[in-house]
């Protein structure tokens, strides 16, 4: 096993779909939580194989993707100081702020770098003891605990010229926004694997009974996907509601303490606004007032961020699982990830990237309307 | 953002400022890896591996369940004679 290839296996996947079309009785929306997974699902085409009556939606899992424009805006305004070294996750980097990305800073001169783990930024502050480093620190619970791991390493080392820009959010705060809203039409969700790895799934349990739906920590691979809905589907048929786990191989319910433990030395849960959705209240982590030292934010003075999305973008709609990338007018005509407007059309977890690099275009989506 | 990558843990070091460190093989590409989140995680396991960090060993009896799930789900099916047909997932048409 390499546990990759064997959950890409299609006579696996016709099964489970058999299973499904076996199950599925009436109409269902489903929302997966985690833009990997909505990769996933078009990638391997599963959106369109899906009995008629599942609809899936695309959550805002996609940390990239919600973090405040002004962020942005300040990490922009941090790369051009002359001491900084601005480091961060590839993807952030052509993330369009007010007017304009980091990629465009580094090109008119910042020093901006791009880094895969962020111990690399700590290593990069031991070798570079002139220079500031700031680490733009954004992530789910999946990546917060590598970050609060630079932190602490920073912390023990005594390094004064490292510190981060934190943008970290969490999934079961967002999950309760989408479902309290009145315009919620999500029955069932499927939680984000990788987050559940990290923070186990005992979060949920309160989520699933106030609002009395299915949560079924599901992977990222084809069939991990298709045993994710069935399991979901399965359950909203029979009348029942609670948290089931299909990443058993990964998950546990009780999830990483020894993560869990960093987390808490690190972090402490703070109100964030969500890029496109606003203000979550304890959606969020921010360092602790022992750590402050480490945050750029009280380092550095950065004024004059504008804040400003574009007025075309609906990203927030999107990420709420209220309308679909191609229903978008911009989409694929002013928004493309050639010349992005918002984030979720330049990250490798956005949903308007995964439909647009797909082909769910809107012709597409209009001869499917027609046809069921 | 929240990829994690599976890979087999080829050997396990301590880094110079004593970080509990592995050497983990994606498919004959190597990489260094943080362990200190999977710090039960021997030589031979399989770990996923997000942004440079271990963050869970694969428990290698529960990897089979999805396909023995389907094989249950298969007896179950056979024993109340329901028949169901595929219709063209993956592919043209076939009859599973």
């Amino acid at each position: 096993m390499r546990y990759v290839d064997e959950y890409r296996d299609g006579a696996a996947a016709r099964k489970w779909l058999d299973a499904l079309r076996a199950t599925v009785t009436q109409p269902w929306t489903l929302m997966e939580i985690c833009g990997g997974q909505t990769h996933t699902l078009l990638r391997s085409g599963i959106d369109r194989m899906l009995p008629e009556e599942i609809t899936l939606v695309h959550g805002p899992g996609c940390p990239v993707c919600v973090t405040p424009v002004e962020l942005i805006d300040k990490a922009v305004a941090l790369a051009r100081l002359p001491e900084v070294i601005l480091t961060s996750f590839g993807d952030m980097l052509r993330v369009p702020g007010s007017d304009t990305d980091l990629l465009t800073a580094k090109a008119r001169g910042g020093d901006v770098r791009m880094v895969y783990s962020p111990l690399d930024a700590v290593e990069l502050a031991r070798k570079n003891p002139d220079r500031e480093v700031v680490f733009f620190a954004v992530g789910f619970e999946t990546t917060a605990p590598a970050n609060a791991m630079a932190v602490w390493r920073a912390h023990q080392l005594g390094m004064p010229n490292f510190s981060i820009l934190s943008s970290h959010v969490l999934v079961p705060p967002a999950m309760e926004a989408i479902l309290s809203a009145p315009d919620n039409r999500v029955q069932g969700f499927l939680a984000a694997g990788h987050v559940c790895a990290v923070m186990g799934y005992w979060q949920y349990l309160p989520l699933a009974e106030k609002h009395e739906i299915p949560i079924t920590v599901t992977g990222f691979e084809p069939l991990d996907l298709f045993q994710g809905i069935w399991m979901t589907v399965k359950a909203l048929e029979e009348g029942r509601w609670g948290v089931e786990n299909q990443y058993t191989r990964t998950v546990t319910a009780e999830g990483n303490r020894p993560a869990q433990d960093l987390l808490r030395k690190v972090f402490r849960v703070v109100d964030r606004p969500w890029r496109g959705i606003g203000v979550i209240p304890e959606s969020g982590l921010g360092l602790r007032d022992e750590l402050a030292d480490f945050d750029a934010e009280r380092r550095f003075r950065v004024e004059g961020v504008g804040g400003e999305e574009s007025p075309l973008c609906i990203a927030g709609e999107i990420l709420r699982g209220l309308k679909k990338p191609h229903e978008c007018a911009a989409f694929g005509r002013e928004c493309t990830p050639e010349t992005p407007l918002g984030a979720p059309m330049v990250s490798s977890e956005g949903a308007c990237a995964a439909y647009h690099l797909y082909g769910r275009l809107a012709t597409d989506h209009l001869a499917t309307e027609t046809a069921s | 953002m929240c990829l994690g990558v599976p890979g087999k843990l080829i050997e396990i070091h301590e880094d110079p400022l004593g970080m509990h460190m592995g050497k983990v093989s994606f498919g004959g590409i190597t990489k260094q890896v943080c362990l200190a989140y999977t710090p039960e995680a021997e030589v031979g396991a399989y770990v996923v591996v997000h942004v440079g960090f271990a963050i869970s060993t694969i428990d290698e009896e529960e990897a089979k369940r999805v396909f023995t799930t389907l094989e249950e789900l298969g007896e179950l099916e056979a024993e109340l004679g329901r028949v169901v047909l595929s219709e063209g997932a993956f592919g043209e048409g076939s009859a599973a």
